[in-house]
């Protein structure tokens, strides 16, 4: 019995050991193929690697800087994870996170003038968040309606989305919602209310990092214990399995891949409206360029599991964050961080790549993600 | 390609064009403006068309393409830095330097499409994610180099934007440009003529030669195709790379006959419409070119809505907002991909990975 467990937990481990291996070769090849891009250019690519980590990870405000990035990309990664899982392929998390951010913002500066009246944070906060989560669920529905009802592939669909969400929030930012004062120069929001700002964990004004890292842990958790230990979460991934099976299991698929695509779009607008309501306490037009695209990248190197999901989200923020200091000490522009990112994403999608540079034997259970225009 | 569906889209295309005659009939004749309409409709839909026919040669051979937005934005990138490089450092002729740049932009498109092959072909990677791949590397490279080539330390143009060797020249076709009023249409650059004449020999190569049908047993049944003796794989390589021609062209459009420069994520989701205009056409260049042009002429629409605002009567006031009418591209694409107007059967072996 006892040997046996001993078995289960070296077979266990190994497995573990397994999955990171890939990852963590991808990871190592990208970077070595950014330091030989680094170098082409005339770059210094040791200076600009030291400089990346001594900004991401060499200081406090470095470890709280990295915090405050990681927080949306794991709202967001946990976004297109979930549809993964659910068979469906997000690449609109930008747009719903647009209007989240939108809408808790609207919510935070405008309903004290509504009501005129105080709202207690307790109920404000939640209010702004919650309604963010709802945008961005209805935002990411859309699609999901469409293809549950009409075959629309859901890629082009969230794409035009992302177009459209831009176009209203550019609307809204530089018209009705517009901040009036005289000195504002930009497409933003005003300030929202205090009573719907989330506080800093330190009290120190060089950490920023807030309770919405805390929270960005605990949505893992939830979206782990939702995927593995609830019916709704078995019925997400058989559809994302193979949606033939769970039909004939007397699953309804068109409704699962619509609360798929909901849960998906409410994971973005949460990320969106906590980037409002506890980092910037305002809306600004252009301050989410690219998260879209960095969510989908830090859901595959997670995996799709949501504590891969954290890890990645870590690793990207932290480069994110590194980069301004490497650029600052090198000249070595931050979009390099644009290609290792692509680059380690097309390792761990092609890890047939991986395997063949490294030599590794390649593993029998190779996970579906999305199928074709046919879906 | 049905005739409804060529009824609808000449249905969709005229009421756009009458809703611009009506607002401007003030300031200008109906020619006038249905002329500078058509113009602007063909040039916008020059890199759909491209990036349709880019869509149309992948996915005939069983291969999806979604990679086409990277494709035409490193091509833009490319090209433009070549035609630059061409210009500035070795003080070639504008005409040389932009002709070196097209044809650095068919060969960048070419080779992420060859980067696309490998993966989805070779390596068997998931298409959507090895097109996904080829958007965020083109997205990466382009921004990187950009900053890198004119405002980064030792950057080769010493810190700035140097001076391009403008657009491409229109072409002046003798007799059909001569006609008065109407011969502007007819007035085009290069790639845009290009794009036309591709549309023509896609269409020609496709269903009537052997390497066509090659290409549509390769798409429909791979495994019948490998049967009678054609070779699956080279067949998908070969179609993936000639698609990225189609791309690279469509790429060099932006940098060398729209504008002469470069800004990041310029292509601003061209890419993605193309798609949709090739899934509109029912992955037939005719109808992809149809597709393209309604959305060419929601843009010409656009345009010309903001040049006529002060006439927008006030019942309509909200087609005076930039942001408003900015949406009709998109809208119209969801709805065509709805099905709306009849069902559309892609290749049947799309986006499989042959597996012998």
């Amino acid at each position: 019995m006892q040997n046996s467990d001993e078995k289960g937990f070296a077979k266990n481990l190994r497995r573990l050991l397994d999955s990171l291996l890939v990852p963590v070769l991808a990871i190592l090849t990208a970077v070595i193929l950014g330091g030989l891009i680094i170098k082409v250019v005339g770059g210094d690519p040791i200076a600009a690697y030291k400089g990346l980590i001594q900004g991401s990870f060499g200081s406090p405000k470095a470890l709280s800087e990295t915090a405050v990035w990681a927080t949306p990309y794991i709202f967001a990664g946990l976004a297109v994870a979930v549809a993964f899982k659910g068979g469906l392929f997000n690449i609109g998390a930008e747009g719903q996170l647009a209007l989240g951010a939108v809408t808790a913002a609207l919510i935070g500066y405008a309903l004290p003038t509504w009501l005129h009246a105080d709202i207690p944070a307790y109920i404000h906060i939640p209010l702004a968040v919650g309604l963010g989560m709802l945008a961005g669920a209805i935002w990411a529905a859309i699609p999901g309606a469409l293809k549950a009802y009409t075959g629309g592939h859901e890629v082009i669909n969230t794409i035009m989305m992302n177009y459209i969400a831009l176009n209203i929030t550019s609307y809204l930012l530089n018209g009705p919602m517009r901040d009036p004062d005289p000195l504002n120069l930009s497409a933003r929001t005003p300030e929202i209310a205090v009573s719907a700002r989330i506080p800093p964990i330190f009290n120190n004004p060089l950490l920023r990092v807030h309770w919405g890292f805390v929270l960005a842990l605990i949505v893992a958790v939830i979206i782990w214990w939702l995927l593995w230990k609830t019916t709704l979460g078995f019925e997400i991934r058989t559809v994302g399995a193979n949606p033939d099976a769970a039909k004939y299991a007397g699953i309804n698929v068109k409704r699962t891949i619509i609360i798929t695509m909901a849960i998906s779009g409410a994971l973005a607008g949460l990320a969106g409206a906590i980037e409002v309501t506890a980092l910037n306490y305002r809306h600004e037009l252009g301050f989410s360029i690219g998260y879209g695209f960095d969510a989908i990248a830090i859901a595959l190197l997670g995996k799709t599991n949501p504590f891969g999901v954290i890890l990645a989200a870590i690793l990207f923020g932290a480069m994110r964050n590194g980069a301004t200091r490497m650029q600052f000490l090198t000249q070595i522009p931050v979009d390099i961080i644009s290609v290792i990112q692509a680059l380690i994403l097309l390792f761990v999608a092609a890890d047939a790549i991986i395997r063949f540079i490294y030599h590794i034997r390649t593993r029998e259970d190779r996970v579906v993600l999305t199928r074709g225009w046919g879906g | 390609m049905d005739w409804r569906r060529f009824a609808v889209i000449a249905l969709v295309i005229i009421i756009m064009f009458g809703t611009v005659v009506l607002v401007g009939i003030a300031h200008d004749s109906p020619l006038v403006i249905i002329t500078s309409m058509l113009a602007t409709t063909i040039a916008v839909a020059t890199p759909l068309t491209l990036g349709a026919l880019s869509g149309i040669y992948c996915e005939r051979a069983g291969v999806v393409n979604i990679g086409i937005e990277g494709m035409m934005l490193g091509a833009a990138f490319f090209g433009w830095l070549a035609s630059i490089y061409m210009n500035t450092i070795f003080h070639f002729p504008a005409m040389v330097s932009l002709l070196v740049g097209v044809i650095v932009a068919i060969l960048t498109g070419g080779l992420f499409a060859l980067l696309h092959a490998v993966l989805s072909i070779t390596f068997k990677v998931d298409q959507i994610i090895g097109g996904t791949v080829i958007n965020i590397l083109a997205t990466g490279i382009t921004g990187f180099l950009n900053r890198q080539m004119f405002f980064g330390a030792g950057s080769v143009f010493g810190g700035q934007v140097p001076h391009s060797p403008g657009v491409l020249p229109r072409i002046h076709i003798p007799l059909l440009a001569d006609i008065p009023v109407i011969g502007r249409i007819f007035e085009q650059q290069p790639i845009a003529l290009t794009a036309l004449a591709l549309v023509i020999i896609t269409h020609f190569i496709l269903f009537y030669t052997r390497w066509g049908l090659r290409t549509r047993a390769v798409g429909e049944h791979p495994r019948a195709a490998d049967t009678v003796g054609i070779n699956v794989i080279r067949m998908r390589y070969m179609n993936v790379i000639i698609g990225g021609f189609m791309a690279g062209l469509g790429g060099g459009y932006f940098t060398l006959e729209s504008i002469s420069s470069f800004e990041p994520l310029m292509t601003n989701g061209r890419g993605f419409i193309a798609l949709a205009a090739m899934i509109f056409g029912n992955w037939t260049p005719f109808g992809a070119w149809a597709a393209a042009l309604v959305f060419g002429a929601a843009q010409a629409l656009q345009i010309n809505l903001q040049f006529f605002r002060t006439s927008i009567p006030p019942q309509l006031a909200f087609l005076q907002n930039s942001y408003v009418v900015g949406l009709a591209p998109y809208i119209l694409t969801m709805l065509i991909l709805t099905g709306l107007i009849g069902k559309t059967i892609p290749p049947a072996a799309d986006g499989k990975a042959y597996e012998k």
